[in-house]
């Protein structure tokens, strides 16, 4: 006990130092997201910590969680609803329909010529058919006024309904790769969900009826679940309250709505550990790790692997899917281009393995230490290469050299990976 | 009586956990055929994996013409001319036969053109279907090519881990009969056998190992009169 | 003539590309294979090891053009591609030294190695971007067009033009020599009969005396080798750019799981199924169909059944579909 305490004071005083050193802002900001990223680490390491489960496509389910808050939060289109909104929702019935079909042609029929032809004929025939229906409605919605929406928009709720929907379109994602993928060799799965992840953010670039693309959902006009930065600069307790601590009113409103995250997101994470504590120490979770320490035996017992597996995956997902949604919601930016596995899967990765795999204050711990070393070394690498390159002339080689901060931080953490796998391959903190 | 040309002696030891042989020997004469026989989980194909340095001794040694290579791992054993197979897995099933042989031959940087003919005399059938992947043949001719691999290093003791395993009566009859070929060309044959009665009755020396030791140990044609040995091992 | 017309718009739009991007793909998915059926886990870090070794030919292609060294009509990465493959396969068998052969003496999960080998493209990833930046590197030259297409037209008297890059050329025939090559090299020397044979049956390979160290060691010369050839001819082809090749990672698995892993030759056949299926479902068939129906029936629309940008969905259904129906691929995979 006393190493854990250890372990997260040391990486306080990071945090506390970032603070002094720099701003607080900032460091608030580092945290904020290092919380985000820790309730990430949390849904890998349901899966591969309990499950041994390889999900490559964190970013994916992350992604549909931002996309939760487009959709969720953002105020409808009328216009756009009223010229297609029917038509892109009858379509996606449609589609989801002739899947359906389609499934059901495969479990009736018996298997043979008569088979294949009945499901190429729904499939072919079922695409078109949806294209037909699709197509147009798409194009009216995106041709109502493009520069501002040219999309539905969402149901304008309150942002707090958005993270447990997050939530729910990662955890059905999960249980669409889930059921192919599952019960076949160990590495299809990660396959499988790298191939989910590109596709979920394809979706999300391309699609501009749903989230207006990369012409970004701005939801600077959102339902915040904080007040507004601008609203406490004017109300008088908080820029007394302000001026009392020493903070000039915007710099102390900005540190106010973090902390008030901090908070929200705090509750989420605690709970979520807890919950998944006692889930880890429930007969199921000892069934889990049963089944993670020796499938084969676990099959003979009668336990039904895949199915304990694809629950744990969907539970995973949905965790990171509700992260995903948090994340958004501080930004207030649905911006697609900004996902990229490098970010949103491998660093969450290496959060999970240097925590210590199987232990959730490890995840905690993992991400709150690497999101600390990853965005300080954004923040201030190019500054700190910049001073080391001082005495170089300028030019081409100077330039060179302070861009590369950034690529080290990648080179970094491929080195610190390796080094935890290889000579402490359970973590910082070990699964108990 | 000067020593066997091969032997395992007083071999204690087991895969890591207990012991699984206690103080058990196996030895076989140059040429001849020796036999392991016993009850399920007697350490049979211990005894041999033993012989041939698949499993860490902790006592005991194992000497080849007279030479002590108790030290040396499976290939070392294997350059010394000892040939070993497996009970399962024991051919490249997407390879040809031909292939099979030739990869049996790996550790020769000689021309081993000869070797194969006289593996393709022994076992026909093989020469016959030499360009098939060995893993399209039936059970017996599996176990042939299996034998033929082992056989390319030209070795002087082969060790075969029940052989007959899962093939028809016929195809084991026919399989004892090459083996007998194979011995009587000078090859020492070290074997494990399930079906007790058949090996016995061409073994020269045969062991029937209880609970990793040794219980009996006689000639083939001994073991198989002594009434004790029949009325427990030989169903009567 | 429209029939004709039709044709040539068909070549020139979806064949030749498709040929072009499919030998591209099946050279990544061979290397991708070979790991897999040897040293039994995927390779996350094929991406960036192609990234790499594209990387290291594109710096002695442009040394070599400072240097006024060309090579004719072909393009000077040619030239430097054997410095390439030198470089990456130093790079690769250092890796496994440094990495891989621990968790292979400890026989680690596959997965605990999909995990590592994330960790080596971490690292490949860093330096190749360290090194060279992340922007677009354009490293053609030689002969732009084997056929440009006003010559074609000119030649043929066709209103549709059939024209055939140089770099389209140069992929395809070093993709057959070196699948040739590689071939020959597994069905009749011995390393190649003895990394077969490994991949077969491991410990049977152990126990006929084959060189477990020396097979793996072959296996990465031939992995980098392979990813560096796929790499430069994706650059030639297309352009240089590593995030790009990380996202070659998933087209190649699929290729390499559609045809079997462990199988080269399924890795092949897969490349050109992941390819053609991406190249005719994102084409726009309007001008073909044009050329082939009445002026009547002159289609509105495009034709084009996907959006470009969706390709990596392509890929991806594919793979999904073979992992519902035939989970072992094409050719049946784990063995070669």
């Amino acid at each position: 006990m006393s190493r854990n305490l250890f372990l997260f004071g040391g990486v306080a005083v990071l945090f506390l130092l970032t603070g002094l050193m720099a701003s607080w802002n900032q460091s608030l900001y580092i945290l904020n997201i290092s919380l985000v990223f820790a309730l990430m680490s949390l849904g890998v390491n349901m899966q591969w910590g309990y499950a041994g489960l390889f999900n490559t496509g964190v970013m994916g389910f992350a992604a549909l969680g931002g996309l939760a808050v487009a959709l969720t939060a953002a105020p409808p289109v009328a216009a756009a609803w009223q010229a297609g909104g029917l038509g892109v929702l009858g379509g996606l019935i449609l589609g989801a329909a002739i899947l359906g079909l389609a499934v059901v042609l495969y479990r009736r029929m018996a298997p043979g010529r008569s088979r294949t032809l009945a499901l190429l004929v729904v499939l072919i025939g079922g695409f078109f058919l949806f294209r037909a229906v699709f197509d147009p409605a798409v194009t009216a919605v995106e041709a109502i006024n493009p520069s501002v929406s040219g999309n539905l928009g969402g149901l304008g709720l309150p942002l707090l309904f958005a993270w447990p929907l997050g939530g729910l379109l990662a955890a059905a994602a999960a249980w669409a790769i889930g059921k192919t993928a599952l019960g076949l060799r160990s590495d299809y799965l990660a396959i499988a969900t790298l191939g989910i992840a590109e596709i979920v953010v394809a979706v999300m670039k391309n699609e501009d009826w749903l989230a207006r693309g990369v012409k970004m959902v701005n939801l600077s006009e959102r339902p915040w679940p904080v007040p507004f930065e601008v609203d406490l600069q004017r109300t008088a307790w908080f820029t007394d309250m302000a001026a009392n601590w020493g903070f000039d009113p915007v710099t102390g409103s900005s540190i106010f709505v973090k902390l008030c995250y901090t908070a929200l997101i705090a509750v989420v994470l605690v709970s979520i550990v807890f919950l998944s504590e006692r889930a880890l120490n429930s007969p199921w979770g000892r069934m889990m790790r049963a089944i993670r320490d020796n499938e084969i035996s676990a099959a003979a017992m009668g336990k039904d692997v895949t199915r304990r597996h694809l629950h744990v995956f969907i539970l995973g997902s949905a965790v990171i899917g509700v992260a995903g949604a948090i994340f958004v919601s501080m930004d207030g930016i649905l911006n697609p281009g900004t996902y990229q596995p490098l970010r949103f899967t491998f660093l969450i990765w290496v959060m999970v393995i240097v925590g210590g795999s199987g232990n959730n204050w490890g995840a905690v711990l993992g991400a709150l230490l690497i999101g600390w070393l990853y965005l300080i070394v954004e923040q201030v690498g190019p500054n700190i290469m910049g001073a080391i390159t001082a005495g170089l002339p300028e030019g081409a080689l100077k330039a060179h050299l302070v861009d590369s901060a950034q690529h080290m931080r990648l080179l970094t953490l491929g080195v610190i990976l390796l080094l935890v796998l290889r000579f402490s391959p359970r973590g910082l903190l070990p699964e108990k | 009586m000067a020593e066997p040309f091969l032997i395992g002696e007083a071999m204690t030891g087991g895969y890591g956990g207990a012991d699984i042989l206690h103080s058990c020997t196996i030895a076989v004469e140059k040429g001849e055929i020796a036999v392991i026989v016993g009850p399920n989980g007697a350490g049979k194909s211990t005894a041999m994996k033993a012989v041939f340095g698949m499993l860490r001794l902790r006592e005991g040694r194992v000497r080849l013409a007279g030479e002590d290579i108790t030290a040396l791992s499976p290939q070392d054993r294997v350059a010394k001319g000892m040939g070993f197979v497996p009970q399962t897995h024991n051919i490249f099933g997407s390879m040809t036969v031909e292939e099979n042989l030739e990869m049996g031959a790996f550790i020769r940087r000689d021309d081993f053109a000869d070797t194969m003919t006289q593996v393709y005399d022994l076992f026909p059938i093989l020469k016959q279907k030499r360009h098939q992947p060995a893993g399209e043949l039936s059970g017996g001719q599996r176990q042939q090519v299996a034998v033929g691999r082992a056989l390319m290093t030209q070795p002087s003791v082969l060790m075969l881990d029940e052989p007959t395993a899962g093939v028809s009566p016929i195809v084991m009859d026919e399989l004892f009969d090459r083996i007998i070929e194979v011995a009587r060309s000078g090859i020492s044959i070290l074997m494990v056998e399930q079906n007790a009665r058949q090996a016995l009755d061409i073994a020269d020396k045969g062991y029937v190992l209880v609970q990793g030791a040794n219980r009996f140990t006689d000639t083939g044609r001994a073991l198989l009169a002594d009434p004790e040995v029949r009325r427990s091992f030989l169903g009567g | 003539m429209d029939i004709l017309n039709a044709l040539v718009a068909f070549l020139n739009f979806v064949f030749v590309p498709g040929l072009t991007y499919g030998a591209q793909l099946a050279l990544g998915a061979l290397g991708v294979t070979l790991i897999y059926g040897i040293l039994r886990f995927s390779n996350f870090a094929h991406g960036d090891t192609m990234a790499f070794g594209t990387m290291v030919t594109i710096l002695f292609t442009w040394w070599f053009q400072s240097m006024g060294i060309s090579f004719g009509v072909l393009p000077t990465a040619l030239l430097a591609l054997p410095f390439g493959i030198a470089v990456t396969a130093a790079l690769v068998l250092g890796t496994d030294r440094a990495v891989y052969r621990f968790y292979r003496k400890q026989k680690a999960a596959p997965t605990i190695l999909v995990i590592v080998s994330m960790g080596v493209m971490f690292v490949m990833n860093g330096i190749v971007r360290l090194i060279i930046g992340v922007e677009d590197q354009n490293f053609a030259d030689g002969g732009r067009f084997l056929i440009s297409a006003g010559d074609f037209k000119k030649m043929t008297g066709l209103s549709e033009g059939l024209a055939i890059k140089g770099s389209q050329a140069v992929t395809v025939i070093t993709a057959v020599v070196v699948v040739a090559f590689l071939f020959w090299f597994l069905q009749k020397t011995r390393t190649g009969k003895s990394m077969r044979a490994f991949s077969d049956n491991e410990d049977l390979a152990l126990l006929s005396g084959i060189n477990p160290d020396r097979v793996v060691q072959v296996t990465w010369i031939l992995a980098a080798a392979l990813a560096t050839i796929a790499g430069v001819l994706y650059g030639l082809d297309k352009s240089f750019k590593p995030f790009t090749y990380f996202q070659l990672l998933l087209p190649i698995f699929a290729a390499a799981i559609v045809g079997g892993l462990g199988s080269p030759l399924g890795a092949i056949a897969g490349g050109f199924v992941i390819a053609f299926s991406e190249v005719m479902l994102t084409y726009a068939w309007k001008k073909v169909v044009t050329y082939l129906v009445p002026d009547s029936l002159a289609p509105d629309g495009l034709l084009q059944l996907m959006s470009t940008d969706y390709k990596f969905a392509v890929s991806f259904a594919i793979l999904i579909i073979v992992l519902l129906f035939m989970p072992t691929g094409l050719f049946k995979g784990k063995s070669f």
